[in-house]
């Protein structure tokens, strides 16, 4: 139970960070907090009291196993919050060269 | 007759990367690989229509698991609706970019994203599987938003980081949900979750319905988080604008919400009244905003957002007719929007600006142009006999017959609306004095005016036609919609 209200945290300061912070790093910073925040609820949902590791052994025959498919699913995630993270890197640096600044009250050309 | 579901994904995506090598060959090599690749997908989906029989759903298995466990594609009506649309005009807007995009440097780089953002798309239409779902959806949505700052521009720059950043708040909350639908259920498969979700868990149900409509209303830019939309959509590539706003915003926005709430989750009274009030919000705000815009593009961009709001209203009625009007309105407006945006890159491509107060008497030079952005312009307002009037006349006689006598009215506004904000586009840019500096425009290049008379011509034959072209495509989304979660049966039935 706790293990899910961490996440909830982790993505509240994530949402946070988004939605009040000035600076196109530390919105970048915000987005992947939730992403992993999403990562660690993939991880705690798969978790089974006891679980090991999901490989099958012969010789504990009645082993608990863990959750693969929500672990495989982390890894799927952590692969796309990377491909998100570049590109919104590679444009917040475009930004900088063109405005000299990270401050998103400083660059703002477009409106609504 | 062999699968060839599978086509639709990995041509664009194996094209996407050969293109990258192939313009060392020949400089014209990628633009050809493209439409090539592209006009393949647009007769391979059309050719379908004649091989899949009518309520019947043709299912490719990954590997040779069962169908419950393994990665499906899935095509039944509704995704064989989008999944002709997307082709057809991904063609047609792909033709376009040839004389188009000859101003711009690194164009196989270009035409290497856009592959991706319809392997991206046919991916999220095609896949029978939530995870699957998501990642389609990021590639399509990473590929359009680095497609968004293709220019580099600093106006694209800041549109493109406020699309990325909106969606991506919008994917996590879709992935929240997807995780809770993941653990209350033990599935991803979307048929199987149809079939096994619990009958009580009244508030996870609640909760998961309430983060998929945020998620993927954002993606479809319904009002409260429509946005990015009026940025992004203007500072894109002219072609880009009509592939994100005729396409994009419905193959991961209104399919999806689709998909999600009438098949797997089941559609309730609750969520149909929040479909039509979130609808009608759309369709009014979106248009009385687009009356105060002075950009072509930034224009077109808000009526998308109203457009969308035909649809959700369409969608939240939910009688057989509302759905019909509502997916009829969905293909219609991809015909007419793509076209009107391209007309406006047409404008911004002679003429180098889109401003409506620099521009003027545009119809003796421009003549193919002028008349296709009129036709589009009466379609998209619903003047008979083009098509946006038969889907508009649908949604509202929906609402009628369902007793919402306002929601009805609201329409008609909206429609009225949008007729009068087209009527200025018409006066500004083609019609009345010519300013001096714009003497020497000449049309543009005869690639340009192929895509555009084509869309027009559509415009005008779905929309005298449109009894046959209802019974031969848009019957069997609705049949594949109205079957609700029934869908689980359709898809695992014969396994």
């Amino acid at each position: 139970m706790v293990m899910y209200l961490f996440c909830v945290l982790l993505l509240s300061i994530g949402i946070y960070c988004v939605a009040a912070k000035k600076n196109l790093i530390k919105i970048i910073i915000g987005l992947v907090i939730m992403e992993y925040s999403m990562n660690l609820l993939l991880v705690v949902v798969g978790y089974r009291k006891g679980g090991v590791d999901p490989i099958i052994d012969p010789s504990a025959a009645n082993a608990v196993y863990v959750d693969p498919l929500a672990q495989m699913f982390a890894l799927a995630m952590i692969v796309i919050g990377l491909a998100t993270t570049i590109i919104m890197s590679a444009i917040a640096m475009r930004i900088y060269e063109r405005y000299g600044t990270f401050d998103i009250t400083k660059i703002g050309k477009l409106k609504g | 007759m062999i699968n060839i579901l599978p086509v639709f994904i990995l041509l664009p995506l194996g094209a996407g990367f050969v293109m990258l090598l192939s313009h060392r060959i020949g400089r014209r090599l990628p633009a050809f690989i493209c439409n090539a690749a592209v006009f393949f997908m647009m007769v391979m989906s059309f050719s379908l229509f004649f091989f899949r029989p009518v309520g019947s759903v043709m299912i490719f298995r990954t590997g040779c698991f069962p169908v419950i466990i393994g990665i499906n594609l899935v095509l039944d009506g509704l995704s064989h609706l989008l999944l002709f649309t997307v082709n057809l005009v991904a063609f047609l807007i792909a033709l376009y970019s040839v004389s188009y995009m000859a101003r711009y440097t690194k164009k196989e780089k270009y035409y290497s994203l856009f592959m991706l953002m319809v392997a991206g798309m046919n991916g999220v239409i095609l896949t029978g599987d939530l995870i699957s779902l998501f990642i389609f959806m990021e590639l399509a949505a990473i590929s359009g938003s680095a497609l968004v700052a293709f220019g580099t521009e600093s106006e694209e720059l800041e549109a493109a980081f406020k699309y990325l950043v909106m969606g991506s708040v919008a994917s996590i909350f879709i992935l929240f949900a997807m995780i809770l639908l993941y653990s209350l259920t033990g599935t991803t498969n979307m048929a199987d979750i149809a079939q096994s979700l619990p009958a009580g868990a009244y508030h996870a149900k609640m909760l998961i319905s309430l983060l998929f409509l945020v998620g993927f209303g954002t993606k479809a830019a319904i009002i409260p988080f429509h946005a990015w939309l009026p940025d992004a959509h203007p500072a894109a590539p002219a072609p880009i604008s009509a592939m994100l706003s005729g396409v994009l915003i419905k193959a991961l926005g209104i399919y999806a919400i689709i998909r999600i709430f009438y098949n797997v989750l089941g559609m309730t009274n609750q969520l149909s009244n929040v479909f039509m009030v979130f609808g009608v919000l759309s369709l009014l705000i979106g248009v009385i905003m687009a009356l105060g815009q002075w950009d072509f593009k930034r224009l077109l961009a808000y009526h998308s957002i109203s457009q969308i709001g035909y649809i959700l209203l369409g969608l939240g009625v939910a009688t057989p007719l509302g759905v019909l009007g509502a997916l009829f309105h969905l293909f219609n407006h991809a015909i007419f929007k793509p076209l009107l945006f391209l007309t406006a890159g047409s404008v911004e491509y002679a003429t180098g600006t889109r401003q409506l107060k620099e521009l003027g008497g545009l119809r003796q030079k421009m003549p193919v142009t002028a008349n296709t952005s009129l036709i589009a312009s009466l379609a998209i307002s619903g003047i008979p006999p083009f098509n946006g009037f038969w889907s508009k006349l649908f949604i509202i006689i929906a609402c009628i017959q369902a007793g919402r006598l306002w929601f009805a009215l609201a329409a008609v506004i909206g429609s009225i609306l949008t007729l009068s904000s087209f009527m200025k586009i018409q006066k500004y840019v083609f019609f009345g004095k010519l300013p001096a500096r714009l003497r020497n425009t000449k049309e543009s290049p005869w690639f340009m005016g192929t895509s555009m008379l084509t869309l027009a011509l559509l415009c005008l034959v779905i929309g005298l036609l449109f009894p046959i072209f209802v019974s031969l495509i848009i019957s069997p989304a609705v049949m594949s919609v109205a079957a609700g979660t029934g869908y689980a049966q359709l898809v695992l039935g014969g396994f």
